[in-house]
């Protein structure tokens, strides 16, 4: 079976009088499918400026009839994840704090929830991996230290209320004295107690320095909040000076600082801005990084 | 591949590169590779057809269909086999092993999988089958196709679309059985409960099948197949392909003429051919050795009394020995060559190859993830901690409890996120997530060094299965 050849009469078409090296243009016209596409896309683009928003006013674009718009996408899209969640919120709020674990669904979600809430609000001061800022004040929150207790009910009311602001009335609250800017302790008295500090916590020390301290820690109160053997006592907020975690450093001159100056960190109470279910879901997240009591 | 010479053309007249089909109408005929051709074609059909409703029994949480694709779970079934996501190689091996079988069988056989096992030429033979059945044979259809479109021709098209259609229909619905439990699917198909997707895919290749083997047939073979072209790598002088003794044959003529050859050009090769061409003229791109030629010039020379195979299976090889009067070379002598061999060798070392991996693969697994972030964590007592995320894998039908360990090169102890001993317990069929934590002494060895190898272990309580990974502990370098 051969092939019909087609011929193909050379139709008489005018040229364009350009010319190069002999080579004329030919005036040909377009074909006829690409002028039809061109058209219709004329009339689709005509369609589409009066269906979408396209001409910029004064304020704002025209809306187009069909009323699309991409922030009511993103807020529908917002409202459907909140809506799909709403059971599961609730369920949250209503669990017990030390039961959420129990439950496979409920400890999935609050663990990715919490995973959410923590990277957007807590990183900032405790870091992307909750290992806080070692000697800056910002605690670990995965070590097994807790300067106001580390269950459940406690991380929840921690975030809940906040610490030392002035926003909540029912934030954890403890103050130390200023012993130096105060005047409560002479420069020789802060040495001492320092070493005292030092020989408790099992750090290199000058022993009658520090025989003199253990006289001042208790002359100056020190054990009220910090205890007789400087174990500390969560229900003030008072660090433990045994262990080998120092929130604002360990060393002489850190101790010499704390004392002299005394510290005050603050967390803000994050009733104003987190719901009951995300501060739930965000205090099980932190509870099993490793800290959880 | 067509006998008649084409005009040349000059740049005046340029020739079209389009060539409208000619219609096929191959007519019935019997013999061995006709037989041969009916049972795998039943076979093939069989299992296709078949296999998405054998059972298999696996226990109360997996599927009892014996062969699944389970998309949704990302896991593979065959009978005993269970293969999941990271155990894909099986699936590379298997593939691996079917292009080299291709090979095999390709170098030894030339196009035998294109003539008796590819589905387009399996399907196309049944949608001929159903044809002839309906319309008549070749004779009969050649009128038809010629005829008016009056009652009877409307009539016969009608009954063959419509069987086509259903065969058709069979093929797509087989098809998507592969993919979920056939019974269920079968009755959300049938009250329109199931997905759309399951609908649309039936749809596609119910169509494809009714166009593909209706009225594509054999161009499918010609223009979109690959295989035709990349046969020719595989094949060398010793392939067994299908030829025509053209110095048994020539001069044709009719039976009886003085000096003429065995072929009496009665054209039962060409009439019987599916692809619709003339083996007489050689080897050629569009034959798909299906050997239907050899049993129609066969039932020739029984008639006129002249010995069989003037066309038959035979090798360039055959071609020089029997005309220079010897005989051809036995068919395994043909078969069995270096080449083959080899073929083979590596054919079944992929196949030994993942058979013994299916046997030493363990029903549990372990990944471990160290916490970068940070890479240690120390405690109120000096000691320094480490964390690590454990992926605990249990492929088997039934709940384990993983007891999990360490080995380390300097001491370090091990504890479990949320649990009291070091015992988890996976849920059959099922990856569980497990915060695992390593806990070195104050001042220790692995406490105080940069880094130290460790090694996580999982046993299953009750079995041998064990398994270990290595991973760092990060100390507190002074």
């Amino acid at each position: 079976m051969c092939a019909k050849p087609i011929k193909k009469e050379p139709k008489q078409v005018e040229t364009t009088g350009h010319q190069w090296d002999g080579i004329e243009e030919w005036n040909n016209p377009l074909p006829r499918w690409w002028v039809w596409v061109f058209y219709a896309t004329i009339v689709w683009g005509i369609g589409y400026t009066i269906a979408y928003p396209a001409w910029p006013l004064i304020k704002e674009a025209t809306p187009g009839l069909l009323g699309a718009s991409t922030r009511a996408d993103v807020a529908a899209e917002i409202a459907r994840v909140d809506e799909a969640n709403a059971s599961i919120k609730a369920k949250l709020v209503a669990a017990d704090l030390n039961a959420i674990g129990a439950d496979p669904e409920l400890a999935t979600y609050a663990q990715n929830a919490g995973a959410a809430v923590f990277r957007t609000n807590c990183t900032t001061c405790h870091g992307t991996g909750a290992n806080g800022f070692e000697g800056k004040g910002y605690p670990s929150l995965i070590d097994n230290d807790w300067l106001w207790g580390g269950t459940m009910e406690d991380i929840h009311l921690t975030i809940t209320h906040g610490i030392r602001n002035t926003t909540d009335a029912d934030a954890r609250y403890s103050e130390m004295p200023k012993f130096g800017v105060d005047g409560l302790l002479d420069d020789t008295q802060i040495a001492q107690v320092a070493e005292h500090v030092l020989a408790i916590s099992g750090q290199e020390h000058d022993a009658a320095s520090a025989a003199a301290g253990a006289t001042v820690w208790a002359d100056a109160g020190c054990n009220g909040c910090h205890m007789d053997d400087g174990t500390g006592d969560r229900a003030q907020g008072a660090p433990n000076l045994t262990d080998a975690i120092w929130l604002y450093g360990g060393s002489r001159e850190a101790i010499i600082e704390s004392v002299h100056f005394a510290r005050f960190g603050v967390m803000p109470d994050w009733n104003e801005r987190l719901s009951e279910d995300e501060i739930r879901a965000v205090a099980f997240y932190v509870h099993g990084k490793g800290g959880g009591e | 591949m067509r006998k008649e010479t084409c005009p040349v053309s000059n740049s005046e007249t340029p020739e079209s590169l389009y060539v409208a089909r000619e219609p096929v109408f191959p007519r019935r005929v019997k013999g061995n590779f006709r037989t041969l051709k009916w049972w795998i074609m039943a076979v093939t059909l069989g299992i296709y057809y078949i296999t998405p409703w054998l059972r298999w029994d696996r226990g109360p949480s997996l599927p009892d269909q014996a062969v699944l694709v389970d998309l949704a779970n990302r896991r593979f079934f065959f009978f005993m086999i269970e293969i999941w996501p990271h155990e894909f190689y099986f699936v590379a091996g298997l593939l691996i092993m079917a292009g080299l079988g291709l090979f095999l069988f390709t170098s030894a056989a030339g196009r035998v999988w294109c003539g008796y096992a590819c589905p387009q030429t399996v399907w196309t033979d049944l949608f001929i089958l159903v044809e002839r059945w309906v319309e008549g044979d070749r004779n009969a259809r050649l009128r038809l196709y010629r005829q008016n479109w009056d009652v009877e021709k409307i009539r016969k098209r009608t009954i063959k679309w419509t069987i086509w259609f259903l065969i058709g229909l069979a093929t797509g619905g087989a098809w998507i059985f592969y993919f979920t439990d056939a019974p269920t699917l079968l009755r959300d198909l049938v009250t329109g409960q199931a997905h759309p997707v399951a609908y649309i895919t039936m749809l596609i290749l119910t169509l494809t099948t009714f166009a593909f083997g209706g009225f594509a047939r054999e161009q499918i073979c010609i223009y979109a197949c690959p295989w035709p072209r990349i046969q020719a790598a595989m094949m060398d002088e010793d392939t067994l392909t299908i030829g025509y003794r053209e110095w048994r044959g020539e001069p044709r003529g009719k039976l009886g003429t003085e000096g003429a050859g065995d072929c009496i050009d009665c054209m039962a090769c060409v009439n019987v051919c599916p692809m619709g061409i003339d083996i007489r003229n050689g080897q050629q791109l569009a034959c798909i050795t299906c050997g239907l030629c050899i049993d129609a010039c066969n039932d020739t020379m029984d008639k006129i009394g002249k010995p069989r195979d003037l066309i038959g299976y035979l090798a360039l090889t055959d071609e020089t020995r029997e005309r220079a009067g010897q005989p051809a070379k036995s068919v395994w002598s043909h078969v069995f060559r270096l080449r083959t061999v080899l073929y083979t060798v590596l054919w079944a070392g992929v196949g030994v190859g993942l058979i013994v991996a299916l046997f030493l693969r363990s029903p549990i697994d372990v990944n471990v993830t160290p916490e970068r972030n940070p890479t240690y964590v120390l405690l109120s007592d000096g000691s320094i901690r480490n964390a690590y995320e454990l992926r605990l894998r249990n492929m088997q039908g039934e709940d384990a409890r993983f007891t999990i360990a360490v080995t380390s090169d300097a001491f370090v102890t091990l504890s479990l996120e949320g649990a009291e001993g070091l015992t988890v317990t996976v849920p059959a069929n099922e990856t569980k997530s497990q915060r695992v934590y390593l806990t070195a002494p104050p001042g220790s060895r692995a406490a105080v060094s940069e880094r130290t190898n460790v090694r996580l272990w999982v046993e299953e309580q009750g079995t041998t299965n064990r398994v270990h990974h290595d991973t760092i502990f990060n100390g507190k370098e002074d």
